[in-house]
């Protein structure tokens, strides 16, 4: 064609590196992805790390837990122990505890593997955790990154399903005794729960079935699960782009950091290794599950202060507080010749039904509370939204309580204290921790809010102390640059909203809830120091006094 | 110093002078000015960071070499090797690969926070969405539905709608076979006599049984019924339902119920294990208080009130198992559990109801 010819000559590599790129780009088009995510902003803040330390440690579990595929045996059939482990030797036991032994023993590098198995995924979970609880007090979770947040609270269920059917698989005393309570909640469940569980353990718990299908789930299904999930995570990062901190600079509309080439991909990409080499060091230096301590299951034995993985611990911690008689009531009940184990089912399922169902709702809760439709991309401090905060550290609380009580034999024989007397503090901690930790936690924000406006508007202290003319002595305040000033003042604000009328002029009931849960969630506030306020606390010099006065009256006039 | 932020007694706190969009907000200073870090200005300290990262990178090869010289010249296999040799290992592999790794990942991130630009920028964000794109993209929707023609047609509609709601049914029916019906497994257990033949209690795990002679005052054993080990199949299962703490105490301090007065024999009484709970074993005998103590949850009986509950989530007693002495002197049940054991389960009532009739 003519107009090929006038056009520009083809593009022809010079080196031999050039043309393999160059091939594969002509089939990929990666040329238009590297100019679109190439020089990508990422903001930069430490908090952003616990999303890339769990991405990471998930990586670091498909490795390792590859390498423990190879010479994992899932089975339940009968086996004696002849590998170089000695105080097993001859001992009956499955051949999966077998096989986790001889990885622990005989096979070189297998107990590293392992260690570097369990130790990543107590690490998995613990990351998922420690970011939502950043996206949540930093209110990452707002429009329009909603949905996303509900992608990590199913992550962080797939990551504790995970975790679970991986420890029960070498089949040792601990994990079988970890069934064993598994199977006694699933049986308390109304009308299909002795179904589920012969359906579960193929017949009678411990049956010959379990470790083979926990084993699936664990490298097949929930794995796959997760990778899907994290598609969905990272893809919808990219969509929204990601948050930032206030400061200066910085606003919903604009996005402010490194490029991702190369400084941004350098740090994230190195971060991964720090986290490999981190977990390697755990691995090689702090034993986890040391199974052949534990003996293989057995219903009869059983080892005293038993633990699950620490995040299991929330509900065995809240199966531990519920009583199962007041004086000589029982709490399980036998209705129309049925059993309701509600000492058990309400445990089990109630709290972590709260939980969960509060945190998958939240970001929608407090959209209708707030009627705030704008996109948020700039983050909020915590104390800056000082109700928000005070919800999560009153959950944060209530779940680090049942999460002590999975522990309170080890607290009592720990610290010298009647096993029933923690118990007893621990369920009255139940109720009132989170109460207070709610109130603690709004009137800490607020104090901080108030501090951060005393030092917008007169400055920092700098221990300088000077002795005026007339013998008073003043500590000097050195006022702040405008950027450090920016990051106290420069946030929102939001007021109590009224109930409105809907449009036929009704005011409905729901609006009216909502109405009252805007006035509890917004009625203390802390306003942003104003140029005003702050032309008024120099305008009068070093007159303290003046300053006082006038603000005083200010606020009584309100 | 100022007292700004008490405000008046009746605003909790507030000194806002206005609603925030009536007041006057501090104006965005913008990124605040670059700071040249030493490395930019000093060309030795430069240079001073390069060689700092290729000496990190440096111990990332040396600890890759360790790891190496621990896979190969560590033998679990030898003669001598031991539990030491193993943990000697391990943390030469997790040494090894912790240098390997923190120093490729520490050098790389050196490098990209001593020497590579740390200008921060600015990029504009775009909408999620535009509005052009919605009404571009309901055309497309509202031209396929109209090309399907599914609203003009229901009858394609509805039995389309049937069938795929009835398509996964089968899936649901294949996963029948995962595990047999409960019926009544759960009531029974192996000590229920045997052609006439009343069980013996057997020490558990070596399966010898116990005379009543054996069992001296404040004693207690962990037993399985005589014959449990000579099972092939299903051992385990039926260990799970039939390990029993058998105990002597002073037979004045027992309270048997009414019914229940020959169910132990001279002090000596028998209770299942299992937690009705959540079906852990009851391991833990407190000797001076005749208290069963469950080490999962702590749920605690008092065998002096035929192990009622007195601590902990547990809600039922533990079941007794009713024993007496044969011939030979040797403890043995006389018959089955009056009761399933374990954790409770929706028709354990029914259970316990027809193990009565």
């Amino acid at each position: 064609m003519s107009a090929a010819s006038t056009a520009e000559p083809a593009f022809v590599a010079k080196t031999k590196t050039g043309r393999v790129t160059d091939f594969v780009d002509q089939r990929v088009g990666g040329s238009g992805i590297l100019r679109e995510f190439g020089r990508k902003v990422f903001p930069d803040h430490w908090s952003f790390m616990f999303g890339e330390v769990a991405l990471y440690s998930f990586v670091i579990l498909l490795l390792s837990g590859t390498f423990l595929t190879f010479f994992f045996d899932p089975s339940m059939a009968e086996t004696h122990y002849d590998g170089s482990y000695v105080p097993l030797k001859g001992v009956e036991m499955s051949v999966a505890y077998s096989s986790s032994l001889d990885i622990s023993f005989d096979i070189r590098g297998g107990l590293f593997m392992r260690q570097v198995h369990h130790w990543a995924a107590l690490l998995f979970v613990a990351s998922i955790a420690v970011h939502m609880l950043r996206v949540f007090f930093t209110g990452a979770f707002r429009k329009p990154r909603e949905m996303n947040w509900v992608v990590g609270s199913v992550l962080l269920i797939l990551a504790m399903a995970a975790g679970f059917t991986g420890y029960s698989l070498p089949d040792d005393l601990l994990s079988g005794n970890g069934l064993r309570i598994i199977d006694g909640v699933i049986k308390s469940i109304p009308v299909i729960g002795t179904y589920i569980s012969f359906f579960l353990f193929g017949g009678e718990f411990p049956g010959t079935a379990v470790i083979g299908r926990l084993y699936m789930l664990h490298i097949l299904l929930v794995p796959a699960l997760i990778l899907l999930m994290i598609v969905l995570h990272l893809f919808m990062v990219v969509v929204h782009k990601h948050t930032q901190y206030p400061g200066p600079g910085r606003n919903d509309n604009n996005v402010v950091g490194y490029p991702l080439g190369p400084v941004y991909a350098a740090k994230a990409g190195g971060f991964f290794f720090i986290v490999f080499g981190v977990l390697a060091l755990m691995a090689g230096f702090f034993t986890i599950n040391p199974i052949w301590n534990y003996g293989p299951y057995d219903p009869s034995p059983v080892s005293a202060g038993t633990q699950p993985d620490w995040y299991i611990g929330f509900v065995d911690g809240a199966l531990r507080l519920m009583p199962g008689t007041f004086g000589d009531w029982q709490v399980e009940q036998t209705w129309l010749g049925f059993v309701f184990s509600f000492n058990v089912l309400l445990p089990a399922l109630v709290p972590a039904g709260i939980l969960f169902t509060v945190m998958f709702m939240y970001p929608w809760i407090e959209r209708w509370i707030t009627k705030d439709d704008r996109e948020h991309h700039v983050l909020d401090r915590p104390r800056n939204a000082p109700t928000r905060t005070a919800i999560g550290m009153a959950g944060f609380v209530w779940y680090c309580v049942m999460w002590a009580a999975a522990g309170s034999d080890l607290i009592a024989t720990h610290f010298s204290v009647s096993l029933n007397d923690v118990t007893y503090w621990l369920r009255a901690l139940f109720f009132i921790g989170p109460i207070i930790a709610f109130i603690v936690t709004k009137r800490v924000a607020l104090a901080l809010q108030r501090k951060d406006r005393e030092i917008a508007l007169h400055g920092r202290e700098t221990g300088r102390i000077v002795r005026l003319p007339h013998g008073e002595f003043i500590e000097v305040h050195a006022p702040l640059d405008e950027y450090k000033r920016y990051k106290l003042v420069g946030f929102e604000s939001p007021e109590v909203l009224p109930a409105v009328p809907n449009e036929h002029g009704v005011v409905t009931r729901k609006e009216k809830r909502r109405a009252f849960l805007s006035k509890w969630f917004f009625e203390d506030r802390v306003a942003p120091a104003s140029p005003a306020e702050l032309e008024a606390a120099h305008g009068h010099g070093h007159g303290h006094e003046a300053v006082e006065a006038q603000e005083s009256a200010k606020s009584l006039s309100r | 110093m100022g007292n700004h932020s008490d405000g008046s007694p009746n605003h909790s706190g507030t000194v806002a002078t206005a609603g925030q969009n009536e007041v006057e907000k501090f104006q965005d200073p913008g990124i605040p000015p670059h700071r040249l870090r030493l490395a930019d200005t000093d060309p030795k300290a430069a240079k001073r960071a390069e060689r700092q990262v290729a000496l990190l990178f440096g111990i990332s090869v040396v600890g890759t070499l360790i790891f190496l010289v621990a896979y190969f010249a560590i033998d679990l296999g030898a003669e001598d090797s031991s539990i030491a040799t193993i943990r000697l290992q391990n943390m030469l592999l997790g040494l090894g690969t912790a240098f390997a790794m923190l120093g490729i990942g520490t050098g790389i991130v050196h490098w990209a926070k001593a020497l590579m630009p740390d200008h921060e920028v600015s990029e504009e964000r775009h909408a999620i969405r535009y509005e052009e794109d919605r009404q571009a993209a309901v055309r497309i929707v509202d031209d396929i539905v109209e090309e399907t023609g599914i609203k003009r047609r229901p009858l394609i509609r509805n039995t389309l709608l049937g069938a795929v709601a009835l398509a996964p049914l089968p899936a649901v029916a294949i996963f029948g076979d995962l595990g047999p019906r409960p019926d009544d497994k759960l009531a029974h257990t192996l000590w229920a006599p045997q052609e006439g033949k009343l069980k013996r209690l057997a020490r558990d795990p070596d399966g010898t049984p116990i005379k009543a002679s054996d069992v001296t005052i404040g004693s207690a054993f962990h037993v399985i019924p005589e014959g449990l080990n000579d099972l092939h199949e299903g051992k385990l299962n039926e260990k799970a339902k039939a390990v029993v703490l058998l105990m002597r105490l002073d037979p004045a301090s027992l309270n048997p119920s009414e019914g229940r007065e020959d169910w132990g024999y001279n002090g000596i009484v028998a209770y299942s294990k299992i937690c009705t709970h959540v079906g852990c074993p009851v391991a833990l005998y407190e000797q001076q208080t005749h208290h069963l103590l469950c080490p999962c949850h702590q749920s605690t009986f008092d065998l002096t009130q035929e192990c009622k509950v007195i601590f902990g989530p547990a809600s039922r007693p533990l079941p007794q198992l009713p024993i007496a002495v044969d011939d030979e002197g040797y403890l043995v049940a006389t018959s089955d559990f009056k009761e399933p054991v374990g954790p409770s389960y929706w028709e354990r009532d029914m259970h316990e109801r027809s193990i009565d009739s």
